[in-house]
């Protein structure tokens, strides 16, 4: 009699660890994802994110692609040397067509050297075979819908409240799956704390009162920042919205990015 | 060594076109180490079902290899999350990956199928296969071997024929769970790439359908080679019969698959959306050798042929013959399915997001993910199993029965000289 019982004990200990283990991780995952929002996000105590909506929008038309806000980004967060970048800017050299060659337009040449952060060279072709022009600074699209933050197997990156798309890098185990997933390659695996990283609108600075480094040195005001919730009439932002039609990056994919470009050509992805 | 080469590719990155510059790094972000992570999931997956086909589906002609066929499932499941681990940038905090798992992810939900898989499955399965043998090489067995028997039977020393029989229940039920597992485990490996939207190359609804059909070959192929390979070292003869019938699960199933495969690229082809001038330029340009001639040409068409060519033929064919052809049938189908998994996962990072540039890829030679790391992490589940066939499946059993055929006559073996 004895020995089936043994037997089954021992499958009802493994059924009831089972049990355990699936279970007490479901319990903590609901409370770390209550806490989750406040943790190692470099706001300032008292800051309440559900009281703003920070918004980015970029006006490509008055980028200059002097890359004085690459060099900002990268010194405000210390980014790391080398091709690591929080944000850049992309040229775009479209070329007139071969004549007779029945084409709207010649070929496009797209170029970021080091991130555009020291300008941009003598573009590839002769001037007078350009037919367009112009610089895209890029930054992280704030996605209503982030693949990168669905695709986190601990939740270290996430939305919070306030619009912002952050990673805790104290929880972050550099699988790198967030990198793959992000359509727009806004994000790296740092050489110095191999966790992921992206542009977090410089949460240090924004919590405080202040705009994003980038935003602040841009000489021409292409980009443009603000928070919806405070927004007036008056406000960049909102003057940005009531001037521009818009556009978005890849909205093929769902993504539904929040950072809305002016002034772009179907060229950029 | 490592940082030399790392220099050398720092000074001479290879890009053509534009490629974003976060994507501008020497080495893409997951290399050969997350090309080892499908291939030997999906192994563990394949050689579970070739189990199967015993347990659930009754296969008598298979039962020389079942054992073997658990054992390798086993053994390659030990090893599966290593190459994982060490990828990570913080391998000290993968234990967060199940405490606090973000439901949404693939590859958070991965650590449990891993879990249930390894823990509820497969350990469970063995266990009740094996109860009975424990029990009775911990009595005749002495030294540390008896011991760990004994400790293996966890105190269940019951051999009566009614404990036995609910030992067969037990595994005939575990199997049948384990058939659904196995997919379950290996689908949501595909499905950590096919759910990629980012990636044209991987996001794909059939990658996860594709992942387990190509598991399954190369876990049948895997159990093919290992037994014609322990069957010749331990100087036997394999079982014809047996062999038969897992070539001709291995061309079933290599059908399948590339059925299945095809109609992937089919549909790629016609479709022809967005990025699909960047996924013909892979196949004509940096993917050439190991997704044309590894995996279509030497993984699946030339096994293909062959093993079709027996299933027709085989009555015409002698032995020896056939034992050489299912030999490389096997070896030629885990060249072509290691080929798919390196042309999926090196692949879908040779070309940028922007889809205007492509990257090169040279692989380090030292280093994390290298050359070096890459053989030593395929090798250990090869050395973890022989471990295991030495413990669990010994030529001479401390009392009861092995499950491999009896030696054959010695006349046989010397006109068959090496044959495997």
């Amino acid at each position: 009699m004895k020995r089936p019982v043994t037997r089954r004990k021992l499958l009802g200990g493994v059924a009831a660890a089972l049990a355990g283990a699936i279970l007490a991780p479901a319990a903590r995952a609901a409370k770390a994802a209550v806490r989750k929002v406040f943790v190692s996000s470099d706001a300032p105590k008292g800051y309440r994110p559900e009281d703003h909506q920070w918004a980015m929008a970029i006006d490509a038309g008055r980028c200059i692609g002097c890359g004085l806000c690459v060099e900002a980004c990268k010194k405000e967060n210390s980014v790391p040397e080398g091709p690591y970048f929080r944000t850049w800017i992309e040229r775009y050299v479209i070329t007139r067509p071969q004549p007779g060659s029945g084409e709207s337009r010649g070929p496009a040449h797209v170029d970021s050297p080091n991130g555009g952060m020291r300008g941009f060279p003598e573009p590839p072709v002769p001037k007078e075979e350009i037919q367009h022009a112009f610089f895209v600074p890029k930054l992280c699209n704030l996605c209503r819908h982030s693949p990168c933050v669905q695709v986190c197997p601990v939740g270290a990156t996430f939305d919070a409240p306030d619009g912002a798309v952050l990673i805790d890098p104290k929880y972050c185990i550099g699988c790198g799956f967030c990198i793959q997933a992000c359509p727009y390659g806004c994000r790296f695996m740092s050489p110095v704390t191999h966790t992921a990283e992206k542009c977090t609108l410089c949460y240090h600075r924004i919590t405080r009162g202040l705009r994003p480094a980038c935003v602040e040195v841009c000489p021409t005001e292409a980009r443009v920042f603000g928070d919806l919730k405070h927004a007036g009439p008056s406000d960049p932002i909102r003057q940005f919205y009531e001037r521009n039609k818009v556009q978005t990056l890849k909205p093929h994919l769902g993504t539904e990015p929040r950072v809305f470009y002016a002034g772009i050509d179907k060229e950029v992805r | 060594m490592n940082e030399a080469t790392n220099v050398v590719l720092e000074l001479l990155p290879h890009f053509e076109g534009y490629v974003y510059p976060n994507e501008a790094t020497p080495q893409p972000l997951w290399s050969v180490l997350i090309v080892l992570y499908p291939y030997i999931t999906g192994l563990v997956a394949g050689a579970f079902i070739m189990a199967s086909l015993v347990r659930v589906f009754n296969v008598r002609a298979l039962e020389p290899v079942y054992r073997l066929s658990l054992l390798t499932a086993f053994a390659f499941l030990l090893c599966a999350p290593l190459p994982l681990l060490f990828h990570l940038g913080q391998p000290q905090r993968s234990f967060q990956v199940m405490i606090t798992p973000h439901l949404t992810s693939p590859m958070a939900i991965f650590g449990f199928v891993y879990a249930w898989y390894l823990m509820a499955v497969l350990l469970l399965e063995l266990w009740f296969d094996y109860r009975r043998d424990f029990v009775e090489w911990s009595r005749r067995a002495g030294g540390w071997k008896g011991l760990l028997y004994r400790v293996l039977t966890v105190g269940v020393d019951d051999v009566s024929e009614a404990s036995v029989d609910l030992d067969r229940r037990m595994g005939h039920l575990l199997s049948v769970v384990g058939i659904p597992s196995a997919f379950l485990l290996h689908g949501y490996v595909g499905f950590i790439f096919g759910s990629v939207k980012a990636n044209p190359w991987w996001g794909n609804v059939l990658m996860p359908i594709i992942f387990i059909l190509s598991a399954i070959v190369s876990g049948i192929a895997l159990c093919v080679f290992n037994y014609q390979v322990l069957m010749w070292v331990r100087r036997r003869t394999t079982d014809i019969r047996c062999l038969d019938v897992m070539g001709m699960f291995l061309f079933y199933a290599l059908v399948v698959d590339a059925g299945v495969e095809a109609l992937d690229w089919i549909h790629r082809v016609y479709s022809a959306e967005e990025g699909f001038q960047m996924m013909h330029q892979m196949a004509n340009e940096k993917l050439f050798y190991t997704l044309n001639l590894g995996q279509a040409l030497l993984g699946t068409l030339v096994p293909a042929l062959l093993l079709g060519a027996l299933q027709l033929l085989r009555r015409h064919i002698p032995e020896l013959a056939r034992r050489r052809i299912y030999f490389a049938s096997a070896v030629l189908i885990l060249v072509g399915v290691l080929a798919m998994r390196w042309n999926v996962v090196i692949g879908g990072q040779l070309f940028s997001k922007s889809l205007r540039g492509v990257m090169s890829y040279k692989m380090e030679f030292a280093g994390m993910e290298g050359w070096f790391m890459g053989a030593f992490l395929f090798m250990l589940p090869f050395i973890v199993l022989t471990v295991l066939i030495r413990l669990f499946l010994p030529e001479n059993p401390p009392g009861g029965k092995t499950d491999l055929p009896e030696a054959a006559p010695p006349a046989r073996l010397a006109s068959q000289p090496g044959a495997p």
